[in-house]
């Protein structure tokens, strides 16, 4: 059979000549090879104090993001939980009353939001779907709980504080919506 | 007279303890420098506390018997296997002689004129140490590797004494004292004798069960051989018996092939300055061989048995017995034993 990448191999079982058969240039050889790694320089991140920079499409825990003025862009439409490929997505609108214009940007808001961190698959798709520029994948990891319970973020996880912002700057220079 | 043995004996305790200790971290160490990892690095400053977290560790363990095993013999398996890796240390001699306080003290716990043989004998006791911990667990992998072990060591016990009688035909003597001084200066054996010292060296690496033939222990076919149900400070022992050993045997192949406590230029030294540069010669060359036995592990695949089987009898022995008759026979030319 004609080869097709021309890197087969034309295995033989011919009898190992005496050199081989002593096994110590081999031996040396492997050894040789082994104490040349001694003096390589080792890729190893020491974690704890330095910490590797995650890629700008790097895809963690989410943030419902307010504007400028810190209210919450979420306007509850539901087109993320539509979207959600895991389901992990649930909400529960509500409409904004007189005196609340200062925390919510739309009339209609989400007064309930959660996400199940055990299901989502961190697909970024809710991210994509999403008309208000409310919710982001960010760059930081989802901790682990002992309870299953504690794996379901609502709003009070989700949502950034007025004080620190998560930062999504990185973000923006990704996907799709730098082009729009 | 046996209080200043005492005190030696002690000293030598300790220092084998420590040696193994560090040489369970070096393991570590090395087995990342080759593998282009750190290592631990996480107690203390490089690691250095290590060795004390694995023990802490191995003594909090719930120290665990199985139902069906010989409780006896298993309480006994790791004990035998530490007594004779420390039994060894006992006869070599570690530098020339000490003057302390008007008193010349040996550097050697006690020097036998059969001393190469005790460690042949104390060797072959080692064995037992694994056979009866395999035998007692009642394990069926835990008898594999207690069975290719005895035989394993069984095979290799051959040539290895005979490399051994080689050197000793050339020195005349089976004391390691007059073994080391026949090697004054850099007239070690390793320059007449390389065939018999890589033979020793492969026979020690399979006495020691080191990778490659690390027969009787088989992570991935025996889930841990002989010592498959220990657990706590009875695998401890098990694991640092291995270590102490490695350590011991490092020492005798230096003694043997590379002149122990001799070195180059030692004419220029003398007295006490001479004892603790001959020391710290013998120290460096048993560094040196942990380092080797080691590197040796992390480059080599693990034997078949089989292929174990046909380098013991096949090769090896061979190989040590030609030796042996040549060295035999330029001894008699060189003693005029054919002109008469």
């Amino acid at each position: 059979m004609q080869s097709l990448s021309n890197k087969s191999k034309v295995v033989s079982d011919k009898p190992m000549t005496f050199m081989e058969r002593l096994y110590l240039p081999a031996v040396f050889g492997g050894m040789w090879i082994t104490f040349k790694h001694l003096f390589k320089k080792h890729n190893t991140i020491k974690f704890p104090e330095k910490q590797r920079i995650f890629a700008p499409v790097y895809r963690g825990q989410h943030v419902l993001k307010r504007d400028e003025k810190g209210r919450e862009n979420c306007t509850a439409c539901g087109l993320c939980a539509v979207a959600c490929p895991a389901e992990a997505i649930t909400m529960t609108s509500a409409e904004r009353k007189k005196g609340e214009e200062h925390l919510y940007r739309e009339e209609k808001y989400a007064s309930m939001y959660e996400i199940n961190m055990l299901r989502c698959i961190f697909c970024g798709l809710c991210e994509e779907a999403c008309p208000k520029e409310a919710i982001f994948l960010t760059d930081r990891l989802v901790p682990t709980e002992f309870e299953r319970k504690d794996f379901i973020y609502g709003k009070d996880k989700l949502v950034e504080s007025k004080e620190n912002p998560i930062d999504i700057s990185l973000r923006q220079h990704t996907g799709k919506r730098t082009e729009k | 007279m046996i209080l200043e043995k005492l005190i030696l004996a002690t000293i030598i305790f300790g220092i084998s303890l420590f040696i193994a200790m560090y040489a369970t971290y070096l393991e570590r160490k090395v087995a990342a420098w080759l593998q282009d990892r750190v290592g631990p690095d996480r107690a203390g400053p490089y690691g250095l506390l290590q060795p004390l977290a694995d023990g802490a560790k191995m003594f909090l363990k719930e120290d665990f018997i199985p139902t069906n095993a010989d409780k006896w013999l298993f309480i006994m398996g790791p004990g035998i296997a530490m007594f004779t890796a420390l039994m060894t240390s006992a006869i070599i001699p570690w530098g020339t002689d000490l003057v302390l306080f008007g008193r010349t003290i040996a550097l050697q716990v006690a020097d036998f004129n059969i001393g190469i043989l005790y460690i042949m004998g104390v060797l072959s006791i080692g064995v037992y140490g694994i056979m009866i911990g395999g035998w007692a667990s009642n394990n069926k992998y835990s008898l594999f590797g207690a069975i290719r072990a005895s035989s394993q060591m069984i095979s290799y016990e051959l040539a290895m004494g005979i490399t051994v009688i080689t050197i000793v035909m050339m020195t005349g003597s089976l004391s390691l004292r007059d073994i080391t001084n026949a090697q004054h200066g850099m007239n070690w054996n390793v320059f007449y004798q390389p065939l018999a010292f890589i033979v020793f060296l492969i026979c020690s690496l399979a006495e020691l069960n080191r990778a490659p033939f690390d027969m009787a222990e088989c992570e991935s076919e025996l889930i841990g051989g002989y010592h498959t149900e220990y657990g706590s400070m009875k695998l401890g022992f098990y694991l640092f018996a291995e270590y102490i050993s490695m350590f011991i045997s490092s020492a005798i192949i230096s003694i043997l092939f590379f002149g122990g406590y001799n070195f180059p230029g030692m004419d220029a030294f003398s007295g006490n300055v001479l004892a603790i540069l001959g020391v710290a010669a013998l120290f460096m060359k048993i560094v040196f061989f942990i380092f080797v036995i080691m590197w040796i592990r992390w480059t080599l695949p693990r034997f078949r048995y089989d292929q174990l089987m046909h380098l013991g009898w096949k090769s090896l022995i061979p190989i040590s017995l030609i030796n042996m008759l040549i060295t035999g026979l330029v001894i008699a030319f060189k003693n005029g034993w054919f002109n008469s």
